[in-house]
């Protein structure tokens, strides 16, 4: 079974297929492989009966949505009214959402089924999905290695085919590094585009929902029914989005390759691939230009001072008194129940981010980090808007290595460092995609996926999905 | 930068967190290499540059702070529910003044 949501779309409608008999491929596959690979926290069972339900619907009438009867998976940081979601922590081990995050509405409105949960590093905060307080996720192209993260569960299940997509979430790189890791597309829209009420708050000024898909047309095709002003989040836009086009051909466009990328630290093999790349873009007419974003080696210090600000602020409801787990026992007092249901709720990467980002914005400190860091961010922004004045689109690698092996990255900061090329973007507030880039030796003999990833200006993800679909079919007829 | 272990115990309790003996030592070690990581910031000149406070330069967007028709409405108990510890419909709390 290698669906596409664009393939399965049309067999629904010729009745090659069945909502039914879709929906049941997919739990045969989580059953078979799931044991193994720990995609998902939670499987919906019933949603063989909305699949059945579907199928009525489908004979009655003509349905435009081309997510109905999709069966999509969801990281368990989006809230499903009814549905337990954990964001991968113990602290919320037993919390029902009590309403449908904007872009679970929305899928529904547009006919998806929801086939269940996916596993996180905990509160979205790690690369590797090593984090989780629910056991590890493992990639399904090689068992022994991560599947990258934070949103590993959700580009396991997709490259399992275990889901025909899903939605993760992207605060540095969340949905795009372990697309790459996992041989599938991620993409993170422009900040701003889609709507997180009811995501679970990481990072408030980087955090976005973005899609995980086989194609770039389905990742596409997530997006377009997520997207929009939503009033319950207020920093999304109004703005129109226009369905990308089918280039013939990639002649004429601009891509910028940014030589700090290229400087040190990447995998002999991807620098390699890019190298390919670069011929084979300028062979099929595409204008390849050298261009600099200056202050890329900062992004990674600037975003390790905004995250975990963000985070000691937007994790401070976790406090054993609204929802989730409580130490309320035998608490002296309210600060006992605090730091008690705190100690033993959170894992040790939220501590310690949390102790961070309380560090960096305590008396005295603030001007010297966050406020610094801020700046940093301008100058960040700059620097793409300057390069968007010669190139049409930026790309290089969406991670300096492939997956690694579990337990290989043991002191925090070089766990970080798996996310230098993409946290720049969510800094600057880009759309990117990481576009499947083929395969490169593995170092033990095998061979493992790798990703490239494609940034484009604010808001023009139609131009973003246009050259990425592109680039995708040049790489798959190479 | 080095963190004493008296200045974690301060920051981890503004932050309200219990943190254990071998934490202490743990993340005073961790946060003071993650500190010395981010101060290559220092190595910038920012003077005159506006800081970047959201996601995009979007300029704010005010509106009126009045109750809307919304998803959460009429599951209030819901919410109420959700909390481990209620009385007679209200979420309880241990006392504030001792």
């Amino acid at each position: 079974m290698e669906y596409t949501i664009e393939d399965v779309r049309h067999k629904l409608r010729s009745g090659e297929l069945t909502v039914k008999g879709l929906v049941a491929d997919c739990m045969l596959r989580i059953h078979e492989r799931d044991p193994e690979i720990h995609a998902f926290l939670d499987v919906y069972e019933d949603a063989l009966n909305e699949a059945e339900e579907k199928d009525a619907m489908l004979k009655d009438a003509p349905q435009e949505s081309p997510l109905f009867g999709i069966p999509i998976a969801l990281k368990d940081n989006i809230l499903v009214k009814g549905r337990r979601t954990t964001a991968g922590s113990k602290i919320l081990e037993n919390y029902t959402a009590s309403f449908d995050a904007t872009v679970v509405r929305k899928l529904k409105e547009a006919g998806a089924i929801i086939i269940g949960k996916t596993n996180l590093d905990e509160f979205a905060m790690g690369s590797s999905t090593e984090n989780s307080a629910y056991g590890l996720t493992k990639n399904p192209r090689d068992p022994s290695r991560v599947p990258g993260g934070s949103s590993g569960g959700s580009a396991a299940a997709v490259a399992a085919d275990m889901a025909l997509g899903a939605l993760g979430s992207d605060t540095g790189g969340s949905v795009r590094q372990p697309a790459a890791f996992c041989g599938v597309v991620g993409f993170k829209p422009t900040y701003g585009r889609v709507s997180r009420h009811g995501l679970i708050a990481m990072a408030s000024s980087l955090d976005q929902i973005g899609p995980l898909a086989k194609t770039v047309r389905d990742a596409e095709t997530l997006f377009s029914a997520v997207f929009g002003h939503d009033e319950f989040d207020a920093t999304t836009v109004r703005r129109p989005y226009e369905t990308s086009l089918d280039l013939s051909s990639i002649a004429g466009v601009r891509i910028g390759y940014p030589k700090e990328y290229f400087a040190g630290g990447l995998d002999s093999g991807i620098s390699g691939k890019f190298d390919e790349l670069r011929g084979v873009l300028k062979k099929n007419g595409a204008i390849v230009k050298d261009i600099s974003l200056p202050h890329s080696s900062y992004a990674l210090a600037a975003y390790y001072i905004v995250v975990p600000s963000e985070v000691s602020a937007n994790l401070a409801r976790f406090d054993g008194i609204r929802y989730g787990l409580s130490s309320n026992e035998d608490a002296k007092n309210l600060f006992e129940v605090y730091a008690r249901t705190r100690e033993r709720g959170f894992g040790p990467e939220v501590k310690r981010r949390i102790i961070l980002g309380t560090y960096a914005l305590s008396a005295g400190y603030y001007d010297a980090y966050y406020l610094k860091a801020q700046k940093v961010r301008t100058l960040i922004a700059r620097d793409f808007e300057r390069a968007f004045q010669d190139v049409d689109i930026v790309l290089g690698p969406t991670v300096p290595t492939p997956a690694f092996q579990f337990g290989a990255k043991t002191d925090p900061l070089s766990m970080y460092l798996a996310d230098i090329y993409t946290v720049a973007i969510n800094l600057a507030g880009l759309p990117g995609i990481s576009v499947p880039g083929g395969l490169v030796p593995a170092g033990d003999g095998g061979e493992l996926p790798f990703g490239i990833q494609l940034v484009a200006p604010w808001f023009e993800e139609s131009k973003l999905f246009s050259i990425a679909k592109a680039v995708e079919s040049i790489i798959k007829s190479a | 930068m080095a963190l004493s272990e008296k200045e974690v115990i301060h920051i981890a309790d503004l932050a309200r967190i219990k943190i254990g003996e071998d934490e202490k030592k743990r993340f005073g070690k961790e946060l003071a290499a993650i500190l010395d990581f981010i101060g290559e910031l220092d190595e910038i000149d920012t003077s005159g540059v506006v800081p970047m406070t959201g996601g995009t330069k979007e300029e704010s967007i005010f509106r009126s702070d009045e109750p809307v028709s919304n998803s959460l409405e009429g599951e209030g108990a819901d919410l109420v529910g959700a909390s481990p510890k209620k009385k007679n419909g209200y979420v309880s709390v241990p006392s504030i003044f001792e």
